[in-house]
């Protein structure tokens, strides 16, 4: 009876606190304490000058065409925003559409300090906080680094939607699974580039191997100053912006 | 496609103040995700009321035992229909199940709550009806008494040992059964509190917050339901255990409503670049439901009322019936408030842009899976429900402990 009794303490004892913390720490994601391990293979990555958009919105376009996104303006996988910001501190942003009348010219208002353009997409984080969440697995990270949803599984739960802290994701009206950018997954596969890069007519966008030595890509890491969107949230986007303005969230 | 969904985006458009991002316009999780943490908040509430007669002991509010648990079982039922209905693919949801993330919040959603209701509420039910329901399959014929045979599960021992074998395990299952409660709730909580992406739900607080707010709602609507169920049924109302229970009502408010103050000023002092974006809301978006109903009629009033009858001890103790049309004022008011508070949260996380730079609109729908009928009716079904349980499992006895002989039969008959 003693030894029984003992033994069944002993074993609760170790489900209680062992098994309790190893539990814990499975819980912590690998970043939190381990050292990231070094890439082998293709990580594919994107970058953005801002200083090259002239927001002509063929991206846009592009992207709903090859992508079969609706038209509505609602439902976007990459957009383009664009930012006035006066002389008196005050900052607007809209975002252009395709069929958009053209802009009035901005270098006669002596009110505006500066106008930029800003092409947004998925940033294929590194640490995607929409893979975190989603309750079955559908979204998920392929080996070469580009965040999917598979949308024979999604539930539609939309979970992944409000932890994109990018608004990148929207919910297909048709298949009513959650829908992002892919990097155009279809064409990267087989050597292409990324619809919205094709069409890009100032090469604003690049996309390209970040593992690769010599690439459009590498180079443009090399040669501009590097920022990502919300650093803060340690998402460690794969989208890299160059020359971005701190007015851009 | 669902060409209503476009139109109604469309008549989104000119409300949006400022910038959002283009796919920010519709507003995804909607009335029935209000619902949800509602209905899963009465349940912990409802539980952790039981509870305090089993493990603290508070033998005033024991004419509410039952009712409490047979509340939270009538709530958890529709708790999952909410969240179901509210997918993208309603027929997919048992890939929760079959194939969870560990990794996510939501995931883990199922097996909560089927631990709660296996193995905390069902059980304690079951032991503590188990006596009883053996009694109820003696005294009925026919198809009753199959009924309460197979709902005792073929049991039949009423001896001492067996009564008091139900007794231990009614007491350890209480016990399991607080942070099993806290965990059901909390984990609520936590769904928003770890969206580091939005401001408005990511904070440490918001479990614990979520869990105060449930035991003031389930405590506030067991109350009200027994202050109604009573006299309808030609009971009447013990005042020492209404009185019990709105004490423990009134601390529970009291720190919820203090949380809430703390997460409050927390931000405002903080004030980070959310901030702006934030209080704009706060003051253009939510201000009728946050401010007025949440705080102003949910919660200080309430507070003011109740207190009311603590300071002016004697005249409120004298006339009962003077108490209870205040407590069944401070209730009601209440449930409005912790529902006002659910919408803030889920509503208003998604109501300003992460770029924080402008905000959208919610636009109610009024029939359709997301509108207002079918949440009416989710919120009206639990009562439904309670009261078949109230005629399987019927509370009477207990419900008028102080000895009222003569109303007891009269009451069985009358529900």
């Amino acid at each position: 009876m003693n030894g029984r009794r003992s033994f069944l303490r002993g074993f609760f004892a170790v489900l209680l606190s062992g098994g309790a913390i190893e539990g814990v720490l499975k819980l912590i994601p690998s970043k939190a304490y381990g050292k990231e391990v070094a890439r082998t293979g293709k990580w594919y990555g994107y970058g953005v000058s801002v200083d090259k958009c002239i927001g002509c919105a063929r991206c846009m376009d592009a992207c709903k065409n090859e992508n079969n996104v609706p038209r509505e303006p609602f439902f976007v996988r990459t957009w383009v925003e664009r930012y006035i910001t006066r002389k008196n501190g005050q900052t607007i942003v809209k975002a252009i559409a395709p069929g958009d009348e053209a802009m009035p010219e901005a270098a006669s208002d002596r009110t505006i300090l500066r106008s930029f353009f800003v092409p947004k997409l998925c940033n294929q984080c590194a640490n995607p906080p929409c893979v975190q969440v989603c309750p079955v697995g559908a979204t998920f990270q392929t080996a070469d680094g580009v965040v999917l949803v598979n949308e024979k599984t999604c539930i539609g739960c939309r979970y992944c939607i409000q932890a994109c802290p990018y608004g990148a994701r929207y919910l297909h009206p048709v298949s009513h699974t959650a829908d992002k950018c892919t990097f155009c997954y279809h064409r990267i596969s087989q050597g292409q580039l990324p619809a919205c890069v094709e069409v890009c007519p100032t090469q604003t966008r690049i996309f390209g191997d970040l593992n690769a030595a010599a690439s459009p890509m590498s180079r443009f890491l090399r040669m501009n100053k590097i920022h990502t969107l919300k650093p803060g949230l340690n998402t460690e986007p794969k989208v890299f912006y160059a020359n971005l303005d701190g007015e851009v969230r | 496609m669902n060409p209503e969904i476009i139109r109604t985006l469309q008549e989104l458009l000119p409300q949006i103040q400022g910038y959002i991002y283009p796919n920010e316009i519709e507003i995804h999780w909607g009335l029935l995700i209000v619902v949800y943490p509602y209905i899963t908040g009465v349940v912990a509430g409802a539980f952790i009321l039981a509870s305090l007669v089993k493990v603290f002991n508070v033998k005033e509010v024991q004419p509410l035992y039952r009712l409490s648990l047979l509340t939270a079982l009538a709530y958890l039922l529709v708790a999952p229909m909410a969240l179901v209905s509210h997918l993208g693919h309603p027929g997919r949801f048992y890939e929760i199940l079959l194939t969870p993330q560990t990794s996510s919040a939501m995931a883990m959603f199922g097996f909560v709550y089927a631990w709660y209701l296996m193995a905390v509420l069902l059980l304690e039910i079951w032991f503590v009806h188990r006596t009883d329901m053996i009694d109820m399959a003696e005294n009925s014929t026919g198809a009753t008494r199959l009924l309460y045979r197979a709902l005792s599960l073929f049991s039949k021992d009423k001896g001492e040992r067996a009564v008091a074998f139900d007794h231990k395990a009614l007491k350890v299952i209480t016990i399991v059964g607080i942070p099993s409660a806290f965990l059901l709730h909390g984990y609520v909580g936590f769904i928003f509190g770890s969206i580091k992406a939005n401001p408005w739900w990511s904070s440490v607080l918001i479990p614990i917050v979520f869990l105060f707010s449930a035991i003031v709602s389930g405590i506030a609507l067991v109350v009200l339901l027994y202050m109604i169920i009573t006299p309808l049924t030609g009971g009447k109302i013990n005042m020492k255990c209404v009185d019990k229970a709105v004490d423990f009502l009134f601390y529970a408010v009291i720190v919820d409503f203090s949380l809430e103050m703390v997460d409050f000023i927390h931000r405002v002092y903080q004030s980070e670049e959310e901030i702006k974006i934030l209080s704009e809301m706060v003051m253009n978006k939510l201000f009728a439901s946050l401010i007025i109903i949440q705080v102003l009629l949910g919660m200080l009033v309430p507070l003011l009322l109740i207190s009311l009858t603590k300071i002016f001890k004697k005249r409120f103790g004298l006339n009962e019936d003077m108490r209870k049309m205040v407590y069944f004022i401070s209730v009601i008011l209440i449930q409005f408030g912790i529902f006002a508070t659910r919408w803030n949260v889920v509503i208003g996380g998604q109501m300003f842009s992460k770029s924080f730079r402008g905000l959208t609109t919610y636009k109610m729908e009024f029939g359709g899976i997301e509108g207002l009928l079918y949440a009416i009716a989710l919120l009206a079904l639990p009562v439904v429900i309670l009261f078949v349980l109230l005629k399987v499992l019927p509370p009477w006895k207990e419900l008028r402990e102080e000895g009222e002989a003569g109303t007891e039969a009269l009451g069985g008959a009358g529900m």
